[in-house]
Parts: C-alpha cells; sequence; structure tokens
C-alpha cells in the first residue's frame, strides 16, 4: 500500500492535509528552480564571455615631447592621439578632442579661438567650456605630467579637473 | 499545346514518384486541394482559403509580400557577398572595394544587396503605416502587430550592422555615433557599448561583432519572427478588411 492512500502511516515526506504538497508539484518546482538557477548562471557566465579581458587597443598613456614644442598661448593638435596641448601662461594642460555629443573629433579653429565640431555644430573654449551645444558637457580635461627625462606625459584614462594645470 | 502539358502534368501526378513526395495525387477536388497546402511542410503555415476582397491591391498594396521578398533578395545576394568578405581589418575594406572593382559582377550584387537594404526599410515602414492606417493593430491582431513592431526593429538593426561591414569611414563614423546614443542609456549605457564593440573603441572585435550579429542572429531571428508574423495572419482570420472594402466602392 502506497503512503498517498494511507495518511496514517506516519512517514516522515507525508504531510498533513490541507497543507500537501503533491510529489509531482515538489519535484516541478524542485526542477523549475533548478533551471531558473542555471538561467541566470548561464547569463552571468555569457555576460562575462563577450566582454573581452584583453584589448588589443591603443596604449592610452603617451609621450607629447618636450614642453618647450609648445609656445605660450597655443593649441596644438595630436591627430593620433585625438588630444589637444593647450599652453597658456598658467601653465600645459591636456583636452580631449572627442566630442562629449556622439565622439566626433573636434577641429580647433586658430581664428575663431574656439574647438569647433564638425558633425553636430557644437564649440568649446580652448580649456574644454562648452559655447554651445548640442554636447551635453564640457570636453574632459586628461591627467598630464612631466617625465623624469623632462617630456610631457598624458593618460587618458584619468579625467581631472579643469583647475589642474601643469606648471614647466 | 496546352492540353497536352495539362495531360503530361496530370500522368506526372498520378505516378507513385510525385504522389510518395507530395503525400496525395492530383488537387482536383476543394478537399484535395486543401490537404495540398496541410500536408506541405513549406505552406501549411498559409491560409487555405482567402478573401477575395483581401487580395486587392487596395487591401495591402501588397507591402509586406513585397518586404519579405526583398528579405529573401538580400538573404541570397547577402551569401554570395560573404564568399569574398574577410570580417577583419584592413581586409574588409579590400574585399569591399573588390568585390566593386575585381570580382565579376560583384559591384552588381553589392549594389543590389545595398538597395534592396534601403527598400526593405522603406517597405517595411510603408507596410507598418498601411497597417496602421487600416486599423490593423486591432483585436484579434495586437500579438501579430507587436511581432511586426520586433520586426522592423530587426530590420533596423540588420541595416545597422550592416553599414558596418565596408569598414569604410561612413561605416566608422556611423558606428561611432550609433554606439555613442547607446551609452547615453542610464546605468548600463557604457556596459552595453562596451559589450556591443567588444572594447572601447570601433575596432576589429566591433566589425566581428556586427558581422556575427548580421550574417548570424540577426537574419535568424527575423525568420523565426516572419514566420510567426506569416502563421497568426491566417490564425486572426486573415487581413483586416474594411466595411467599404466589403461595399465593393474601395
Amino acid at each position: 500500500m502506497s503512503d498517498a492512500t494511507n495518511p496514517s502511516a506516519g512517514s516522515p515526506h507525508v504531510v498533513a492535509a490541507g497543507n500537501s504538497v503533491s510529489r509531482r508539484d515538489f519535484l516541478n518546482e524542485i526542477t523549475m528552480g533548478a533551471l531558473g538557477i542555471a538561467g541566470l548562471g548561464s547569463v552571468a557566465v555569457s555576460y562575462q564571455y563577450f566582454s573581452p579581458n584583453v584589448l588589443f587597443e591603443p596604449s592610452t598613456t603617451f609621450r607629447a615631447g618636450n614642453p618647450d614644442l609648445y609656445p605660450v598661448h597655443s593649441v596644438t593638435f595630436l591627430q593620433d592621439q585625438q588630444v589637444y596641448i593647450v599652453r597658456m601662461p598658467e601653465g600645459f594642460y591636456a583636452v580631449s578632442a572627442v566630442c562629449t555629443h556622439l565622439g566626433c573629433i573636434t577641429q580647433w579653429k586658430p581664428d575663431a579661438d574656439m574647438i569647433a565640431c564638425p558633425c553636430h555644430g557644437s564649440k568649446f573654449h580652448p580649456d574644454g567650456i562648452k559655447i554651445e551645444g548640442p554636447a551635453p558637457r564640457p570636453l574632459p580635461h586628461f591627467s598630464i605630467s612631466l617625465t623624469a627625462d623632462g617630456e610631457l606625459q598624458i593618460d587618458k584614462l584619468q579625467v581631472i579637473k579643469p583647475s589642474q594645470v601643469l606648471k614647466v | 499545346m496546352a492540353t497536352t502539358f495539362q495531360t503530361a502534368l496530370q500522368n506526372l501526378r498520378e505516378t507513385k514518384v510525385w504522389k510518395s513526395i507530395f503525400r496525395r495525387g492530383p488537387a482536383n477536388t476543394n478537399r484535395t486541394r486543401s490537404l495540398a497546402i496541410f500536408g506541405n511542410l513549406f505552406l501549411h503555415w498559409m491560409p487555405v482559403k482567402v478573401r477575395e476582397k483581401s487580395l486587392r491591391v487596395r487591401a495591402s498594396y501588397y507591402l509586406g509580400s513585397i518586404s519579405f521578398l526583398l528579405f529573401i533578395v538580400l538573404f541570397a545576394t547577402g551569401i554570395l557577398l560573404m564568399f569574398y568578405y574577410h570580417p577583419a581589418a584592413p581586409n574588409a575594406y579590400r574585399d569591399m572595394k573588390d568585390l566593386q572593382f575585381v570580382v565579376s559582377n560583384g559591384v552588381f550584387l553589392r549594389n543590389l544587396h545595398r538597395l534592396a537594404a534601403h527598400l526593405m526599410v522603406f517597405a517595411v515602414f510603408w507596410h507598418m503605416f498601411h497597417v496602421f492606417y487600416r486599423g490593423g493593430y486591432k483585436p484579434p491582431h495586437e500579438f501579430n502587430w507587436v511581432v511586426g513592431v520586433v520586426l522592423l526593429l530587426v530590420t533596423l538593426f540588420l541595416s545597422y550592422t550592416g553599414y558596418l561591414l565596408p569598414w569604410d569611414q561612413l561605416a566608422f563614423w556611423a558606428v561611432t555615433v550609433g554606439t555613442n546614443i547607446i551609452s547615453a542609456m542610464p546605468f548600463i549605457g557604457n556596459k552595453v557599448r562596451f559589450l556591443l564593440l567588444g572594447g572601447n573603441i570601433v575596432g576589429e572585435n566591433a566589425l566581428l561583432r556586427f558581422y556575427v550579429l548580421h550574417v548570424v542572429i540577426l537574419p535568424l531571428a527575423a525568420f523565426v519572427l516572419i514566420g510567426i508574423h506569416f502563421w497568426r495572419v491566417q490564425k486572426d482570420g486573415g487581413l483586416t478588411v474594411k466595411p467599404k472594402d466589403e461595399d465593393g466602392k474601395e
């Protein structure tokens, strides 16, 4: 005689009537739970798989030569790095040339004394401050320092406050 | 002449080989005509009967069929283009130029693929507007309307992923701008952009990812959704026929 037809047998896995979970429901829920956990796990490992750990992209740190290359009151566009090296009386700073709107490369317009984006018409001061949109943010300043042998070094991964300038 | 041909076809349909392939003899009654549709894998999700009014040009302008025809053209030309295209830098751009200037009839295939893609986006949009203005989204067609909207998105993603593959300046900047739009999504934007590009810049990883999306994942999704879309047209009772169509006034 099976337990289901004899609830009074006192077996530990038989639950009182009214609070009963049938074997079928129990196994269904366990299976669905296990599949759910496996599903979440596969989403997690897929996410890891699709995020590359090693990138063969250009280095974000580069040297920009001797400071004497840049006259005072000058904006120099470094095409390979897409960075402006700006030298003002107060010091050096490195401004991103990538427009904060949609990533186009901006251009320095010496006649108008501003940086302009050819794609959608955003305009910036040489210190990156926005003159007019559609760019939502000013151009970021990158960390700029001097190496031991006296060359400028810029790190494009480190964004610094515009008030920080390098005095040489 | 026609009778000779018809007799030959009739005799062919009585042969054992024909019957073994199509599971029945000639479709000469309404019942056997229906069975010819039911019993064919490629036709069984099509309607056995349609209302004459729903076949009129004004009922649909055949825009869905035109979109599907363009999809088939894109599928065929796309497979042929794959024989000459490497999804890697700098090969991709050179292969595209080879198709234009070196490969026999390559420029024809490439332009056919490109023009059919432009036309398909146009046809799918027109189809959507037409269905909308005829009230084709109303019950019982709501689910199929949603499937259609997803198909519109798949069409646009196919168009967008294909745009990067020539690997020229237009492609590079279009994808730079497009993926920067994605990164404007709150919280997850930058992560989604990183996953889509396989890096921080539009480089070789991005080219390969867009290629796989363009030639495998999105076409598969489109085929499955198109199957559901056609099948639901039949299950939901055919095209929306307006009262004025019934009156025959058009």
